[in-house]
């Protein structure tokens, strides 16, 4: 199927779009604002408004028609596929399948200050309503805090023989973000660890594609709860018991 | 103004437990120093730049007498010491001792009244330099007066030259007053970054040389808008006297410095913020820079609405550690917020209360009024309908420092149209609403006046168990924003010195001496 954005009729492609171009408000600034707009594949591209902004810099919202379509048919999308169960069943899977606590730890690693996405999944309390995996019977949760260096987390994630490792990161301007988790996994793989532990991570802008893409094995944005890491996380534990079983 | 009909007997006794509380800590305060508070003394004389390696002067000097000599006497007294000892002057005696040809410590001590006369004439420069700049601040006010609400933005581009071009751009537009943001994990480096800085991650160092570029093109601006522009930073961190001393030679107008903001969301102990706190807000005393406070940020990690009150009993006591520190009331920016969940029926109604209780709690104060943040999603629509209730809730209440919120908060630091797009927010409601809060009072009964009777009697509850047990274990209990610190855990307390008894520090004496007509 292909599709096209909606505005108030079936396949108009109506979208509207904002922007500062750096050049004084005037006719110039228009025409450019409208060049634009035809050049990111707009048909009839309409400057509504166009606002000074200091003396060099002026602000359009244009709205247009897009020429562009989307055949659904081709898309793949990275997606967790695994289900998410609540407390009580991931509770009851753990009881199920393993004879001893699992034990998670979780930090917002490297210089990121951000603690409430972690204390969100880990506290106690939890977060909109969500219990957070303190609570969780069968769960060791430890929650390190904020600002923890890659190779302090990993120190404790030995010294716990931790099962799951769960990374927030809030900063991403500049991609900081990106070089400190590749960096985790580096040394993970250095330390021989990678392959004991499940490993992922969390935050505003982590989505599960980029996850993967960094060598994580799961990766929740906003929206996502202790439920769904616990229900990821067991059920990998699971699989993974199951296939060195055989 | 007495809208909410507060009791004023436990307003009263609030300051009063305030007041225990902080003296309490001040006794500590007094017997200690820090390597950060001796590295200003060195600023505070004259002391800057680099070494080869970067390394930046006062650091290098702090780190040798801590190694080398006794630093719990104070800098002073070792650096008084070498310059007799080699007769040179001081930035002879520097170059000197940057080539290896003189040594700092190893000096036979001289007197107290002779390190007095020794450096007196280094840091009366710099006073002269910080009494000019007050002149110059004054001077600009006179001829420009300033708004009742100053609206203010942030800039964070992480580099001071683009920063500059946003900032100019935002004045022009109707900014007051812009901060630059600095950069992600500034606060945990244990010295302050040197010269003109290009690369930043979520903001912009903090160099000296970068304050001295955006106080020249602010200035710039000011004459050509007839606003005369504020420019803030942070005095926040390891470095919070330090960067005191620099925002004072560089003339900058208001700086964050919380007495416990470090501790609490940078995890740097609380003997080295109490202790560096104090020296800081010494000199922006003397400085004459507002300070604003952080109790803000205690909504981002707790709830807004059962922890209303935890804001107004942290500004209680930020308060009296400002007094401590010879603050008046006009140049206290206490911090407080407009953070509760939308989804909260009547969660306006409540904003409304906490904010005009603390405009008729502190109303001598240049309050700082932060938007919304925690509630602030993707989309950017419902965060502009957010950020409008909240620039009503400023004019309503008469806030002074008015921060704007961003309809892009949750996902970048500002673009330029985000900015301007809600000073254009800003400025409708300021204008449309003008003389608002004139017109209205609020029900005695009613759930606004309820409201701000509940939170402030909480507060004094809090206050009451906090003067109870000492502000170092309520921090250990995690009162403040849900977050547990330990009085030895966290960043810098190897930098913590209990202070001999023959301490030397002419320069602390001296500010504390000299009282400005604030
Ligand atoms: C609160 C806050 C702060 C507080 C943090 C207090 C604390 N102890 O956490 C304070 C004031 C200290 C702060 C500081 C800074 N902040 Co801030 N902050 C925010 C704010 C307002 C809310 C973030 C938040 O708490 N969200 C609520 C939580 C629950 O959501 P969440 O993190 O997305 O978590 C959920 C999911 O993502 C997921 N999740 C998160 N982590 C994990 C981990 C795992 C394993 C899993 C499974 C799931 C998961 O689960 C959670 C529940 O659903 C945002 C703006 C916004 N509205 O988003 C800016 C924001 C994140 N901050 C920002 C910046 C730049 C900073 C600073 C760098 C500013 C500076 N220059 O000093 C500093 C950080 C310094 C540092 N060293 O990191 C930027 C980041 C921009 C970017 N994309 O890079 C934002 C977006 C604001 C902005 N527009 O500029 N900040």
């Amino acid at each position: 199927m292909k599709i096209k954005p909606y505005g108030d009729t079936s396949n108009d492609g109506k979208v509207q779009l904002s922007f500062t171009l750096p050049i004084k408000i005037g006719a110039l600034g228009m025409e450019a604002a409208k060049q634009l707009g035809k050049q990111m594949g707009l048909i009839d591209p309409s400057v509504v408004s166009m606002e000074a902004i200091g003396e060099n810099f002026s602000f359009y919202i244009v709205y247009g028609s897009v020429t562009h379509q989307i055949d659904l048919s081709l898309l793949k999308v990275a997606e967790i596929t695994t289900p998410t169960f609540d407390k009580e069943a991931v509770e009851k899977l753990i009881a199920d399948h393993f004879d001893r606590d699992l034990v998670f730890i979780g930090a917002s690693t490297g210089t990121d200050a951000h603690t409430v996405g972690i204390d969100a999944i880990m506290n106690m309390k939890g977060y909109a309503g969500h219990y957070g995996l303190e609570r969780y019977a069968g769960i060791k949760a430890y929650n390190l805090g904020s600002q923890v260096p890659n190779e302090v987390f990993i120190r404790e994630a030995k010294r716990l023989h931790a099962d799951v490792l769960l990374i927030s990161q809030t900063v991403t301007q500049k991609d900081v973000h990106l070089k400190n988790m590749v960096e985790l996994v580096e040394l993970l793989e250095a330390e021989h660890m990678r392959n004991d532990v499940i490993l992922v991570c969390g935050g505003a802008r982590i989505s599960h594609e980029l996850a993967k893409e960094l060598g994580y094995d799961a990766g929740f944005g906003p929206g996502k709860f202790a439920e769904d890491v616990a229900s990821f996380a067991v059920l990998e534990l699971i699989r993974k018991k199951n296939k060195t079983k055989k | 103004m007495n809208k909410l009909n507060l009791d004023q007997n436990m307003i009263q006794d609030s300051r009063r437990l305030a007041k225990q509380i902080a003296i309490d800590v001040q006794k500590f305060i007094d017997q200690h120093t820090t390597v950060t508070v001796e590295r200003t003394v060195c600023r505070l004389l004259g002391i800057d730049g680099v070494d080869s390696f970067d390394v930046p002067i006062p650091n290098l000097l702090v780190d040798d007498v801590q190694n080398n000599g006794d630093l719990s006497r104070g800098i002073a007294l070792t650096i008084a010491s070498a310059l007799q000892a080699t007769g040179k002057n001081l930035p002879d005696f520097i170059s000197a001792y940057l080539l290896g040809t003189v040594k700092l410590c190893g000096h036979p001590y001289v007197s107290c009244d002779q390190v007095r006369q020794i450096l007196d004439p280094y840091m009366q420069v710099t006073f002269a330099k910080i009494k000019e700049n007050r002149d110059t601040r004054d001077a600009f006010l006179l001829a420009y007066p300033q708004p009742k609400t100053e609206i203010y933005v942030i800039v964070a581009t992480g580099n001071i030259y683009e920063d500059i071009v946003q900032a100019k751009a935002a004045a022009t537009a109707g900014a007051d007053i812009i901060a630059v943001i600095r950069s992600t994990a500034q606060s945990l480096l244990d010295y302050v970054p040197y010269g003109i800085t290009t690369e930043g991650f979520g903001g912009t160092y903090a160099t000296q040389a970068n304050f001295k570029l955006m106080r020249a093109a602010l200035d710039e601006v000011s004459k050509t808008e007839k606003r005369y522009i504020k420019l803030v930073n942070y005095a926040s961190g390891l470095c919070m006297p330090e960067i005191a001393a620099m925002a004072a030679i560089e003339r900058l107008d208001v700086l964050l410095n919380d007495s416990m903001y470090g501790i609490i969301f940078r995890d740097i102990n609380m003997q080295r913020t109490f202790v560096d706190q104090y020296f800081s807000r010494r000199i922006n005393a003397y400085s004459g820079v507002v300070i604003n406070t952080g109790e803000d940020n205690y909504l981002t990690t707790s709830d807004a609405f059962t922890q209303a009150h935890t804001v107004l009993a942290s500004q209680f006591i930020n308060e009296q550690f400002a007094y401590c520190a010879g603050l008046p009331s006009k140049l206290m920016g206490l911090g407080h917020a407009f953070e509760i969940d939308p989804e909260i029926e009547n969660s306006f109604l409540y904003e409304i209360a906490q904010a005009q209780m603390c405009r008729e709690i502190f109303p001598q104060a240049p309050l700082k009024y932060m938007p919304p943040t925690k509630h602030i999603t993707g989309n950017i629509f419902r965060a502009y309908e957010q950020n409008a209730l909240f620039n009503i809730a400023t004019t309503m209440t008469d806030q002074s420092i008015h921060l704007l919120g961003m309809m892009t908060e949750a996902i970048h630091t500002p673009f330029l149209s985000d900015r301007y797009l809600a000073i254009q927010n800003a400025k409708m409601i300021k204008k449309s609403m003008k003389s608002f809060s004139d017109e209205v009072s609020y029900r005695p009964d009613g759930l606004i006046c309820n409201r701000a009777k509940d939170v402030l009697r909480q507060a004094h509850e809090l206050l009451e168990e906090i003067a109870q047990m000492s502000l170092f274990k309520a921090l250990e209990q995690g009162v403040f924003a849900d977050i547990k610190r330990s009085f030895t855990g966290g960043k810098g307390l190897t930098g913590v010195l209990e202070k001999h008894p023959d301490y030397q520090n002419p320069v602390l004496d001296y500010i504390e001496g000299v009282s400005h007509e604030n």
